[in-house]
């Protein structure tokens, strides 16, 4: 853990190969208001969002806590209903149909989620094998239920005799193989994985973090995978998204990301994780404000060290970076360099 | 891991030091050895960082030491002495007047551990009311410098916060304050920064750092995050069920770890990893510590370099040693 930060390994996917569009997101926007009637303050939770998926790939989704990253993902993952935008998933806009009504669609089958805590998010009166199973019963899928809880606890290496136990008889490990088994069962193409790790020990971490290498690989499956562990996000991640107060500020593959990252956010985020050996940038001023913000004005203006009164009067559009390869490195601010 | 903290001085005896410290719970399941002979010194100014996976041990060490402990554990054996002071013999008001005064303490979440009724100023105002002859009519003043000094902004302002107005990072700044606001001599942080945001997090380290080279505070800093303690602590003390099985300083304890479960932990560590595949997951878990059959190395069960002498022998840490380990089968010195 002493070296420099290193590009990973898995080279990223060629374009060419994987052109094939999985998920994209126009223009996606989602508020809250905070009150009731027409004027009440609206947060803006994500704000104007555009990206794509491609099939087989792992996006990394990173920003500070209340950067809209969880609502972005609960947004693909249709748990929530957006306020504008299109979610065109496998061809078909997904977008429009009303959360409660996705819930029961074919397609719910085709998206599914892993969280953060399993131990939270798996009911402690149901067994290991009946969690894994409900999805599956839920969507009324084809085929033996028994058989298919079988075949995919042994695909997360969760021995059969395990099945029968409960939450609280399981270790963090084994319910984080849980958690994944059941969002396996329904054969999504997408995983959106919130914080999966983040409640492990190293020790299980890294156990679990191989297995959900092996899986994207065995079954050709798209991650896109939220968390503030940037040291995991490199490892496991192809490409990577940056979110700042609900605004995409950049995204690029993970290896020239890590290695010189354009947007001076992205920049004080990477210099700010343990063990990367770089200079911290302190960031001072305050965080603005998501609520009723400034449409023309960038979002990290105030607590940028770089940006100057121009960042105040205009809102930076993503645009594609010269020194980019095939997998387009984007950055919305004024003043990085191309 | 390269802002590796100079070394601090260690000359002078230690500030703390606990000696074959160990500690039992009585459940009804059985008795849980949560401690066992374990050793470790922190000097003035410096900060030692104490890692291992949740259950070694590391949150019960830190409640024995500042009286805290649950009514079920007990004591069985060793020493604690502060400044020269032996914490074992000290009446409950002495160690009431010791916490909060000389020793200052940093939880893990924050917003939990103050008071959500009341403003942020009037919680540091009752505790140097409490701790320090200050005048009533100069406490607010005295408490509005304490946010300052935490890099709070407007803190004339923030005085009259209530903790739900503040973020996580800005909830352990406060908590900062209050624990520093006495000029403890020694400050306990388990888990300070878990649950904030790499940024936040790196701010509030470096706040703790700050007060330690400034103000020769020694730290007890507890954490699970191996990296951060590379970049941040003088010294690393390691445990692993209720047993210390090696300390020593951080670069040294990185480049060349002498237990086996040192050197599994950092294998299982993604700082600095180029690959997934350079992960090295840690076999098995922690032993169950009611065990009757518990072998003398409790890591013997997972460790690669086991050998059978290992269940019924085991060398402790040599009380007061700034570095030293707990095995007999060790990684050779590199």
């Amino acid at each position: 853990m002493l070296q420099p930060i290193a590009r990973p390994l898995s080279a990223p996917p060629d374009v060419e190969a994987v052109s094939d569009t999985l998920l994209e997101v126009v223009g996606l926007s989602r508020r809250f208001a905070l009150g009731r009637g027409r004027k009440a303050p609206q947060l803006h939770a994500v704000d104007d969002v555009s990206l794509k998926l491609r099939r087989g790939e792992s996006v990394g989704l990173v920003g500070e806590s209340g950067c809209g990253k969880s609502t972005l993902a609960r947004l693909l993952a249709r748990l929530i209903d957006p306020s504008e935008g299109a979610i065109v998933f496998e061809g078909r806009d997904i977008g429009a149909v009303p959360a409660r009504d996705f819930a029961v669609s074919r397609q719910r089958a085709r998206i599914q989620l892993v969280f953060q805590d399993a131990t939270d998010s798996l009911d402690p009166r149901q067994t290991a094998g009946d969690a894994i199973a409900e999805p599956a019963i839920r969507l009324g899928l084809p085929g033996d239920v028994d058989a298919r809880v079988r075949r995919v606890a042994d695909e997360v290496g969760l021995p059969p005799e395990l099945l029968g136990r409960y939450p609280h008889q399981l270790s963090g490990g084994q319910r984080a193989r849980v958690g994944i088994a059941r969002a396996l069962a329904p054969e999504p193409t997408l995983l959106v994985l919130d914080e999966p790790t983040a409640a492990l020990d190293v020790s299980v971490q890294a156990v679990v973090l191989q297995l959900l290498a092996r899986l994207r690989r065995e079954r050709g499956l798209t991650y896109l995978f939220v968390s503030h562990d940037l040291n995991v996000v490199r490892l496991l991640c192809d490409r990577v998204l940056v979110m700042y107060l609900g605004r995409l500020v950049e995204e690029g593959p993970s290896g020239p990301m890590f290695d010189d990252p354009a947007h001076p956010y992205t920049a004080a985020l990477l210099s700010a994780i343990p063990g990367s050996g770089r200079q911290r940038i302190e960031l001072a001023g305050e965080v603005r404000s998501p609520v009723d913000p400034d449409p023309s004005a960038c979002r990290f203006h105030g607590r940028c060290p770089v940006g100057d009164a121009e960042c105040g009067r205009t809102m930076p559009v993503l645009r594609r970076l010269h020194r980019s390869g095939a997998v387009p490195h984007r950055v919305a601010c004024l003043k990085a360099g191309d | 891991m390269s802002r590796v903290a100079s070394g601090a001085p260690a000359v002078a005896p230690p500030l703390l030091a606990v000696d074959d410290l160990s500690l039992e719970f009585r459940t009804r399941s059985g008795t849980v050895r949560a401690l066992d002979h374990v050793s470790l010194t922190v000097g003035r100014g410096e900060i030692l960082g104490l890692v291992g996976e949740s259950g070694s041990g590391k949150s019960v060490l830190c409640h024995a030491l500042l009286g805290l402990s649950e009514p079920a554990a007990r004591i069985t054996g060793g020493a604690i002495h502060f400044d020269g002071m032996d914490l074992r013999a000290a009446s409950e008001r002495e160690l009431q007047d010791l916490r909060g005064r000389e020793i200052g303490m940093v939880f893990q979440n924050p917003r939990a551990a103050l008071n959500p009724i009341r403003p942020i100023g009037r919680q540091l105002e009752d505790v140097l009311g409490r701790h320090h002859a200050i005048r009533s009519q100069d406490l607010r003043a005295r408490a509005i410098e304490c946010l300052r000094e935490v890099a709070i902004a407007d803190p004339d302002r923030r005085w009259g916060a209530y903790p739900f107005e503040l973020s996580g990072g800005m909830c352990q700044r406060v908590m900062i304050a209050l624990a520093m606001s006495s000029r403890p001599r020694l400050l306990i942080a388990d888990e300070p920064t878990t649950g904030l945001d790499v940024t936040t997090q790196a701010a509030v380290l470096a706040l703790i750092r700050d007060r330690a080279r400034a103000d020769g505070v020694a730290t007890l800093l507890i954490t699970h995050d191996l990296a951060l303690a590379a970049d941040f602590c003088d010294r690393i003390v390691v445990m692993h069920a209720g047993h210390v099985v090696e300390t020593a300083p951080t670069a040294r304890l990185f480049a060349a770890p002498r237990h086996p479960y040192t050197r599994a932990l950092i294998g299982s560590t993604p700082a600095g990893r180029t690959s997934l595949d350079e992960l090295e997951p840690i076999a098995g878990g922690l032993p169950d510590l009611r065990r009757a059959d518990l072998p003398a190395c409790r890591f013997v069960e997972r460790c690669p370099r086991a050998e059978p002498e290992c269940r019924d022998a085991l060398r402790h840490l040599r009380a007061g040693a700034t570095e030293d380990f707990a095995c007999s089968n060790p990684l050779p010195v590199l």
